[in-house]
């Protein structure tokens, strides 16, 4: 019983992880610039696609593909950013979240011509296969390599953030972007980068989830909910919150559907509006 | 306002959007055409004016009082179930009270609602519309003793109209009941739009921090025209449950939320002709293009987005107002 439930709200951190790299790009984006990216989760989508080519089509090794899709999917949104997003910077909530759903909606077109509505099938290395049990408890082996990554990243994140000189620029800008400008920071450079990072980090996660989640046309429009829910409640502009509520939210999913199938969605969507009309800003959110 | 301050008349700025132009009224006319020019397509206009009664509740909360909801489908999807319901267990055929009932019931819950949609703002009243929109659509899944959950609930046959209009098959009186609701709910608007109260909500768009001062208080007004604009929607999704004899989850779907607000973007937000602009466009061209292939039909739709948003502020209708305004000065 006792390994059924810890195998159980490890499968559930793992998926909080897999969320984690997901979301953190888009938290710490809409700090920064409070612009609403609803785009991000077709970055992660094409991500997952670029994973699926890389492997199948061009026998690319697993773990391989996973910084080369990192630099593609933040090169090409470097290119979006400069050509769409930067026009948007001052509009108004309503134009960044159509724009960006436009985009949504011209990607699932794009990736179900190039690549058929079907689920994509992705071969695992053989070291990344199987399982591990210790104890009794079953702990899938890809899924403990994708909490290894959540953990590696978030504290990379946060070394990053808190001990390099351009984490500092990032921290400033997302706390009070005029005196950043003031000081001289070139906020809009800082963005661009942030931007790139964390579209990369989407990509890398669209790639990692190919094998837990599936991939198909609507994974983008699928998750954007829940990478929408893990965002808005951690709290934007914050690692540590998003790290919390994917971790959160990935092990009520989970346990969700093991012990309360009936509830369905219901748990996960009553908390966060519960919680939302408590803390607007999110568990760790900066802004009051 | 281009006009010299010294000029300005308070009584004429009031009362001037009131007086009907001549352009409305070819408008309105030209929405009868359909009868004689494509009696084919009658079932597909009576779609267009249920959308376009649609589009124009969100546009009350969303262009007059600057409320962006992702989850106005759960209104609809009351409006549409309480219809269904009304025929099916509580034997109430007349379809006018229906139509009232059901939009009734759909301001009860729009009523509840706002008091947590006013207490945030941005991401965060993105993110609350969208959770009780989600929140409805799981309830009716879960509710399938009531709701009929996936099959959805048919053969909802209300008495005919006025006695003696029936739903024949071609449509037609599911064409003019639709086309009058819209006309009668339009005016409705229109008139809430000109009243004091209307332009109090404007001024609230435009600056919410200067409206209590003025003595307007934010949230009670936000809390109105939410609950009006639910009742606009519920009505909405009645018609469609009376004109279609049927109801089903994708009423309450978060699908029908995004295309609602896509059509009424496009149309062109706090312009009251807005909404039914859109709707016409997006669902004739879905119409045409989706039959050839749907994945056509997300690329240009997303492709007419982008450009919507990024050269056609205001829409359709803000574009042709502004090239009006335009030739008007060029003259």
């Amino acid at each position: 019983m006792l390994a059924h439930v810890l195998g159980v709200t490890f499968d559930g951190f793992a998926y909080g992880m897999l969320l984690f790299v997901l979301s953190v790009g888009l938290s710490v984006t809409m700090g920064l610039m409070g612009f609403v990216n609803l785009a991000h989760t077709a970055f992660a989508m094409l991500g997952g696609y670029l994973c699926v080519t890389f492997m199948e089509r061009l026998g690319v090794p697993f773990l391989a593909t996973l910084p080369l899709i990192f630099l593609a999917t933040g090169a090409l949104s470097l290119v979006f950013e400069r050509v769409l997003y930067r026009r948007l910077y001052r509009a108004g909530e309503l134009d960044q979240v159509l724009l960006t759903i436009g985009l949504v909606l011209m990607s699932v077109a794009a990736c179900s011509y190039f690549w058929g509505t079907e689920q994509q099938p992705v071969t695992l290395p053989k070291y990344l296969s199987g399982y591990f049990s210790p104890g009794g408890v079953d702990l899938g082996v890809y899924r403990l390599f994708l909490s290894a990554v959540g953990i590696a990243l978030a504290l990379v994140l946060v070394f990053g953030l808190e001990r390099t000189r351009f984490g500092a620029q990032v921290r400033a800008a997302v706390d009070n972007q005029r005196m950043a400008r003031g000081l001289g920071i070139d906020v809009n450079r800082v963005f661009a980068a942030t931007f790139a990072v964390g579209s990369g980090l989407a990509g890398l996660g669209g790639a990692l989830a190919v094998n837990m989640i599936g991939l198909d046309p609507n994974f983008a429009t699928k998750y954007l909910v829940f990478v929408l829910l893990v965002v808005s409640v951690g709290g934007l502009g914050s690692v540590g919150g998003t790290f919390a509520a994917a971790v959160v939210l990935g092990i009520s999913d989970v346990a969700g559907k093991y012990y309360v199938p009936e509830a369905g969605a219901f748990i996960i969507y009553a908390v966060m509006v519960t919680l939302l009309l408590w803390r607007p800003a999110g568990l760790f959110g900066r802004r009051s | 306002m281009s006009a010299d301050p010294q000029t300005i008349d308070p009584q004429r700025l009031i009362a001037e959007p009131l007086r009907w132009r001549w352009g409305e009224v070819v408008f309105w006319l030209t929405l009868l055409l359909p009868y004689w020019l494509a009696p084919t397509y009658l079932s597909l206009a009576s779609q267009i004016a249920i959308a376009a009664l649609f589009a124009l509740s969100l546009d009350l909360i969303l262009g007059y009082a600057g409320i962006i909801s992702l989850g106005h489908a759960a209104f609809f999807g009351v409006g549409a179930y309480t219809a269904a319901v009304l025929v099916l267990r509580a034997h109430w055929l007349e379809p006018f009270s229906g139509l009232v009932i059901s939009g009734l019931a759909a301001a009860v819950l729009g009523w509840l609602t706002s008091f947590l949609i006013v207490r945030v703002s941005k991401l965060a009243l993105l993110m609350v519309t969208l959770g009780v929109g989600v929140l409805l659509a799981e309830a009716a899944n879960r509710l399938s003793w009531l709701t009929g959950g996936n099959d959805g609930l048919h053969e909802i046959d209300v008495w005919p109209l006025l006695g003696r209009f029936t739903f024949d098959l071609y449509g037609r009186t599911a064409f003019f009941y639709a086309l009058a609701v819209l006309f009668l709910m339009f005016l409705g608007a229109r008139r809430l739009i000109q009243s004091p109260f209307g332009l109090s909500l404007r001024g609230l768009r435009e600056n919410m921090r200067r409206m209590p001062a003025l003595g307007a208080p934010i949230r009670h007004r936000q809390r109105v025209i939410y609950t009006i604009a639910a009742f606009y929607a519920g009505v909405a999704g009645a018609l469609l449950t009376q004109t279609t004899q049927s109801v089903a989850l994708e009423a309450v779907s978060f699908q029908r939320s995004a295309e609602i607000l896509i059509m009424l973007v496009l149309g062109g937000t706090g312009r009251l002709y807005g909404g039914i602009v859109g709707a016409i466009l997006f669902l004739v061209a879905r119409d045409q293009l989706a039959d050839m292939n749907p994945q056509y039909w997300f690329f240009w739709l997303g492709g007419l987005l982008v450009l919507v948003v990024l050269f056609l502020p205001g829409g359709i209708v803000g574009s042709v107002d502004r090239f009006w305004r335009w030739i008007a000065r060029r003259r």
